[in-house]
């Protein structure tokens, strides 16, 4: 199989969901994830602005023609945006998972543990 | 089979639109010969055997002496001493064993799925396809729905059938193991042009789901009896015994407890294998046994199990999606019919 794509700079955990920089951190899930996944048919987040996830807690699912999977919070935090767009147009998963398909944004508590960075990720491909 | 080749979504409407080959050579062949091969089929299915000519098919169920669901297969009559009962690749081993056994002292058996290939040619424009093969493949065209004759497809001789587990017209075509990629690329190559696309497993899914096509392992299984699975028009009751008669013939005089639904989501959520469908107030009554986006017909649907009272098209329900109650409407089945 071809390479995904894995952008430098974000942080990546062992359930293929991305975390990008800065001190509001957005998340998504990644290129591989969704190439498992197949065509997504629907995002549905479980949250909304000013809620408090937890680490490793469901904030969401998203559903594609062929499965269902959860999406787990990389990191402890509150939830600062919520993409709405996704509602709507749950197919920018597919075409640009990396940007308009983020689909929170968190403002951490603390140092986030456990998250891989692009090399890590990469790593870790190989090993799935 | 593969799940995907290009996408679900793409390889399901071009099925709809144009055509799909699939290649289900995972499936169980069995061969039954000799002067009893007829009798032991019908008594071993739910389904009239005794009705089939040379070169005719039936789909029916095979119970257990329980009266529920060993499998569901297909019976080929090639002759009256000649027949092929083609079984899930799930059940392959257990079916086997279970035909191999009712053969003993009766007619010869043979598991020949190791040998056989099969690929299914399904679509609005698969007779045009396949008459684009040549003077046999065109001969197909004439068969009717679940008849079947041989036909010389790029050189390979193939057993031609007017079946398929899509909701589309086509064909399922049986070949030596060893000839179905010269088979497979000769149907590519000539369906090429005319939308043809290879088909995965996934696709194969949503589509027999938007057809209502039970999948073994989903809808049936050991724990469900075709009367309540809504295969009681493969039982035939007044044909002679058979497996399971006495049992199932209990559940329909009595009427089932459960039926099985298909049913539209109304909130926003998509049922999946194993879902509680639970009563407005939310008391767990059922369960879902398949569900997905519905492709074609653009809605989120499933079929699953409602008490009987309550098993009646517009009856209002909830889906537990992971947690989150979603409501659904038990609407008419199939949820897609082909145009004539």
């Amino acid at each position: 199989m071809a390479d995904s794509e894995i952008r430098d700079g974000y942080h990546y955990t062992r359930d293929h969901e991305w975390v990008g920089p800065g001190p509001q951190r957005q998340i998504g899930i990644t290129a591989y994830a969704v190439e498992q996944l197949g065509d997504v048919t629907m995002v549905d987040l479980k949250v909304k602005v000013g809620d408090r996830v937890e680490a490793g807690k469901a904030f969401g699912v998203v559903e594609s023609v062929k499965s269902v999977s959860d999406l787990f919070a990389p990191l402890t935090g509150k939830i600062v945006a919520v993409n709405g767009e996704l509602d709507a147009s749950p197919e920018l998963v597919n075409s640009d998972p990396y940007g308009k398909a983020w689909m929170v944004a968190i403002e951490p508590e603390g140092e986030a543990a456990d998250l891989m960075d692009a090399a890590a990720y990469r790593a870790f491909l190989k090993t799935v | 089979m593969p799940i995907q080749y290009s996408g679900i979504t793409e390889e399901h409407r071009a099925v709809r639109a144009a055509a799909g080959l699939f290649d289900v050579s995972h499936m169980g062949e069995l061969e039954l010969t000799g002067e009893f091969a007829g009798a032991v089929v019908d008594y071993l299915i739910t389904n009239d055997a005794k009705k089939l000519t040379d070169g005719q098919a039936l789909y029916t169920c095979c119970l257990n002496e329980q009266g529920t669901i060993l499998d569901d297969l297909i019976v080929y009559r090639f002759e009256a001493q000649r027949w092929v009962i083609v079984c899930n690749a799930s059940n392959r081993e257990k079916i086997s064993a279970h035909v191999r056994k009712a053969c003993e002292h009766h007619c010869g058996f043979r598991d020949i799925s190791d040998e056989t290939a099969l690929i299914a040619l399904q679509g609005p424009r698969a007779a045009e396809i396949l008459a684009s093969t040549g003077a046999d493949g065109a001969a197909c065209g004439g068969l009717g729905s679940f008849h079947f004759r041989q036909a010389e497809i790029d050189g390979v001789m193939t057993t031609v059938a007017r079946t398929g587990y899509t909701g589309e017209d086509g064909f399922e075509l049986f070949c030596p193991w060893d000839d179905a990629p010269r088979v497979w690329r000769a149907l590519l190559a000539h369906g090429k042009d005319r939308g043809l696309v290879p088909v995965g497993l996934g696709a194969r899914d949503t589509l027999r789901l938007e057809a209502r096509l039970s999948l073994y392992g989903n809808e049936i299984d050991e724990t469900t009896n075709p009367i309540e699975a809504g295969l009681g028009w493969v039982v035939k009751l007044d044909k002679g015994d058979f497996v399971g008669r006495q049992a199932v013939a209990a559940v329909k005089a009595q009427g089932p407890s459960r039926k099985i639904v298909g049913f539209e989501m109304v909130g926003r959520g998509i049922a999946r294998h194993g879902y509680a469908l639970k009563s407005v107030e939310g008391e767990v009554i059922g369960v879902c046994t398949s569900g997905g986006p519905g492709i074609t017909v653009g809605k989120n649907v499933g079929l699953g199990y409602l008490p009987a009272a309550l098993a009646q098209v517009g009856t209002r329900f909830l889906v537990d999606c992971r947690g989150k109650d979603v409501e659904a409407v038990v609407v008419p089945v199939p949820f897609y019919k082909r145009g004539r």
